[in-house]
This record gives C-alpha cells, sequence and structure tokens, in this order.
C-alpha cells in the first residue's frame, strides 16, 4: 500500500486528538475523531481504506482509552462498512447533504458504543452523550476541506 | 486459514463478508475479554504499542508545567520555598512522633503475635493520562511491570485512596479510581466501627455505601477508612467523607453518599503501596 504513512499519521493524530486532556465541561462534546479521518478516507480510496483498518484502529482506540477489546472495533467497522457501501453516491452530494450523511454514520457508531456500554455496565445517564455527534457533524466540512489540502500537501495517490 | 486472513485485509473480495468476519471477530473479543481471566494479561501487553502515543499526548501538558515553572517569578519562588520550609518542619515534628507511635504500635502487634506488616515499600508514580470517555474513570500511571506494579495494588495521592491496579503493563499501568461505578472498596467507620462497601456512584465523582441498614449509627460528616478486609487495602487510609443520609422508607436500605477524600480530578503525582504478601 503506497498511501500507508499519510494514512497511519492522520489516525495517529486523531487518537492523540481523542486522548487530549480537555476542561471539565468539554467531556461529552469530544468529536469521534477517528470516526472522521477513517470516514474521509474510505470516502475517498475505498478500495485501500475500508472496514480492515477500520477495525485495526478501533482495536488500538479500546487499548488506548481502556474500554473493552473490541468495543470501538466493532463500532468502527460496521460504521465504516455504511461508508463503503455509499461511498459513490456521498461523493456526488453536495455539502449540506453529505453533512446529514456523515450524521447518520455517526449515530450508527455512538449508537453501537451506547448500546455495548449499556450491555456490560451501566448506560451514561446523560442525555449529552449524543452531542458528540454534533460536534462531529459540525467539524466536518473543516475537516473534509483540511483533509483534502492535507492530501494534495502529502501527492497522495487517491486512484488505485 | 490464511485464506480467510488474506480475505480481510486484501482489497479484492467481498467487503460486506469481511465486515461480518471482523464483526464477529470483535464481539469474540469482547465476549473474552469481559470473561476471560488470563485475557488480562495479551490486554497488558498489548498496551506496550500504546504507551508511546500516551507520552506524546502527554508531552504538551508537561511543556506547559515546566514553561510556568521556568517564567514564575522571584519572588513567588521565595515565598513558596519559605512556606515549603515552614511546612515540612510541622510535617518533621508529626513525624517524630509517628516513629515513636509506629514502634509502639509494631510492638504491640508483635505481642498480639499479628502477622501483619505495617510499613511497606512505596513508589511515587505520574499521571501519564486520564480516561477520556465520560463513563470511565480510570487513570494511566507511568509506572509498569518493570518497576515491580501488580495488578490489584493500591493507588493513594497525600490525602486519601484514589483506586487500584486493574492492569499493570510492562511500563504504564491503567487504575481504576474509586468513583468508578465497577469500584468497590471495603471500608470502615472511623467513628462508630461500622463495615460498609464503599462504591463508585453512576456517573458523579461521589460514592455510595452498599447495603447499610437504616438502624446502623451513620451521620454526616463521619470519616470512612479502609477496612483492610478486602485484603487489597492496608487499614486505615482516608476513602471518604459523608455528604448525605438518605432514609427512604421505600427501599431497604438507607442511602448513604461520600465525597471522595482523594482529589481524585486534580492529582498529579499518586503513590503505589506495595502491601503484604507483594512486599
Amino acid at each position: 500500500m503506497r498511501n500507508f504513512i499519510p494514512v497511519l499519521i492522520t489516525l495517529i493524530v486523531a487518537m492523540c486528538l481523542s486522548l487530549l486532556p480537555m476542561p471539565e465541561w468539554t467531556g461529552w462534546a469530544r468529536p469521534a475523531w477517528v470516526l472522521m479521518v477513517l470516514t474521509y478516507w474510505a470516502m475517498v480510496m475505498p478500495d485501500q481504506v475500508n472496514v480492515g483498518v477500520a477495525w485495526l484502529a478501533g482495536l488500538f482506540l479500546d487499548v488506548l482509552t481502556g474500554t473493552m477489546i473490541g468495543e470501538h472495533a466493532l463500532a468502527l467497522t460496521v460504521a465504516i462498512y455504511f461508508v463503503y457501501r455509499f461511498h459513490r453516491r456521498i461523493h456526488m452530494y453536495p455539502m449540506p447533504q453529505q453533512v446529514f450523511s456523515v450524521l447518520i454514520f455517526v449515530l450508527i457508531y455512538q449508537s453501537i458504543l451506547y448500546g455495548v456500554q449499556g450491555a456490560v455496565g451501566k448506560l451514561p445517564q446523560s442525555q449529552l452523550y449524543w452531542l458528540s455527534s454534533l460536534t462531529t457533524v459540525l467539524l466536518w466540512p473543516w475537516m473534509s476541506v483540511l483533509m483534502r489540502d492535507y492530501c494534495r500537501w502529502m501527492r497522495v495517490d487517491l486512484a488505485k | 486459514m490464511e485464506d480467510v486472513i488474506r480475505s480481510i485485509f486484501k482489497s479484492e473480495s467481498n467487503p460486506g463478508l469481511r465486515a461480518l468476519i471482523l464483526v464477529v471477530l470483535s464481539i469474540a473479543l469482547m465476549v473474552m475479554d469481559k470473561r476471560m481471566a488470563s485475557f488480562t494479561s495479551i490486554r497488558a501487553a498489548m498496551t506496550l504499542p500504546a504507551a508511546p502515543l500516551q507520552y506524546a499526548v502527554n508531552f504538551p501538558t508537561r511543556l506547559m508545567d515546566t514553561i510556568s515553572q521556568v517564567v514564575s517569578s522571584h519572588h513567588k519562588l521565595v515565598t513558596e520555598n519559605a512556606k515549603l520550609k515552614s511546612e515540612q518542619l510541622l510535617m518533621y515534628g508529626r513525624l517524630q512522633r509517628f516513629t515513636a507511635i509506629e514502634a509502639e504500635n509494631d510492638y504491640l502487634k508483635s505481642l498480639l503475635q499479628s502477622s501483619r506488616k505495617v510499613k511497606g515499600k512505596t513508589l511515587i508514580a505520574e499521571l501519564l493520562a486520564i480516561a477520556t470517555e465520560p463513563f470511565i474513570h480510570q487513570v494511566t500511571l507511568d509506572k509498569g511491570k518493570r518497576d515491580g506494579v501488580y495488578d490489584g495494588q493500591p493507588v493513594l495521592d497525600a490525602t486519601g485512596v484514589m483506586g487500584q491496579v486493574i492492569e499493570a503493563g510492562p511500563t504504564t499501568s491503567r487504575v481504576l479510581l474509586i468513583n468508578d461505578s465497577r469500584s468497590g472498596i471495603a471500608v470502615q467507620n472511623a467513628r462508630s466501627g461500622i463495615r460498609a462497601v464503599a462504591a463508585g456512584a453512576n456517573y458523579s465523582d461521589r460514592l455510595s455505601l452498599m447495603y447499610v441498614p437504616k438502624t446502623a449509627d451513620v451521620q454526616i460528616g463521619d470519616l470512612f477508612l479502609t477496612s483492610g478486609m478486602g485484603d487489597h487495602y492496608q487499614e486505615g487510609y482516608p476513602v471518604g467523607k459523608v455528604i448525605s443520609v438518605t432514609k427512604d422508607p421505600s427501599h431497604q436500605f438507607s442511602e448513604i453518599r461520600l465525597r471522595p477524600c482523594a482529589h481524585l480530578d486534580t492529582s498529579r503525582q499518586v503513590l503505589l503501596i506495595w502491601y503484604q504478601k507483594h512486599a
């Protein structure tokens, strides 16, 4: 895989961002950085980054955040599978519609995490849990522009 | 088997099938992680590649600390130094009394032929990372098996019990804080001697006492110490102060909330204690 290094760099940055200590009140609002990065890659080069990479990234995220092994891996795999299925259509969408589809992917991701948390322990009692979807979606337009520039800068070969 | 592995990571295969295999694999891993005791060692080994990333994330906060130390004014340093010196004097004064008391205590215990050692090995560790998921109360320390850390080891800060090590990796270790809903700690009322189990109250920074009858003598302001019953913690370390006692007629037990003595979310340096058989 020629684009291995650029993809790895973005994933590592995303994981650092999801670990970075933040003030207490922003606790629920942390966007799903890793999901955003993976979604972008799965949209622009679906044949190189899809469920396999998502699963490995999820496993590593589980180790980092101390959640149950397989929890984030499951959520990311399912979410990225949907991205993969619809990547041709999403590519054509105008930005508002793209944002809406990203919202659906994040909600799938968060619902799986919510379900797993509920099954093994206790559910988050605060409905603020879903705030993270909103911040992810609000950041998406900037994120996609940033990633596009990054691809150009790193000379990522998007064609297969 | 090789075909299956290749089909997961090669691009020409069917992504639906691949996703299905990975989903099944994730679920199997989750079940194993939850149910299999031997899985903890695998988990601990997996933390090794994660450690560099945690150090990297910790770097900016440490840099800020260093900068604020470097630019702090001379006057501030002098006043801080004076304050620390007077505090140290005070502490030494108290320590003198404690050494006498400790010696006496050891002597009395040896008279009682108790095998329990009062003094153990300790080590200061620094917080490397905190759990950023709001429903998990865990921290990562910069000491691991290399420094002799073991699973179940008690962790304290300057004011009280913080939690216990649940995952000792080679160079880092993960600590379950006492306010996590999965944590339980055996405690005893310092005033009336009533024993109970303090569990983390769900999604707050409080503890709640489990199964305390309504007739039990617990008042607001009572201090609860570790009782040493769970065999994880040495007895006599402060855990929490009672902040509310609710006796609801519709519930069988009274509902008692504690505020942890330890500064669970502000301490940067913690103390690892080697207890009994591990010492």
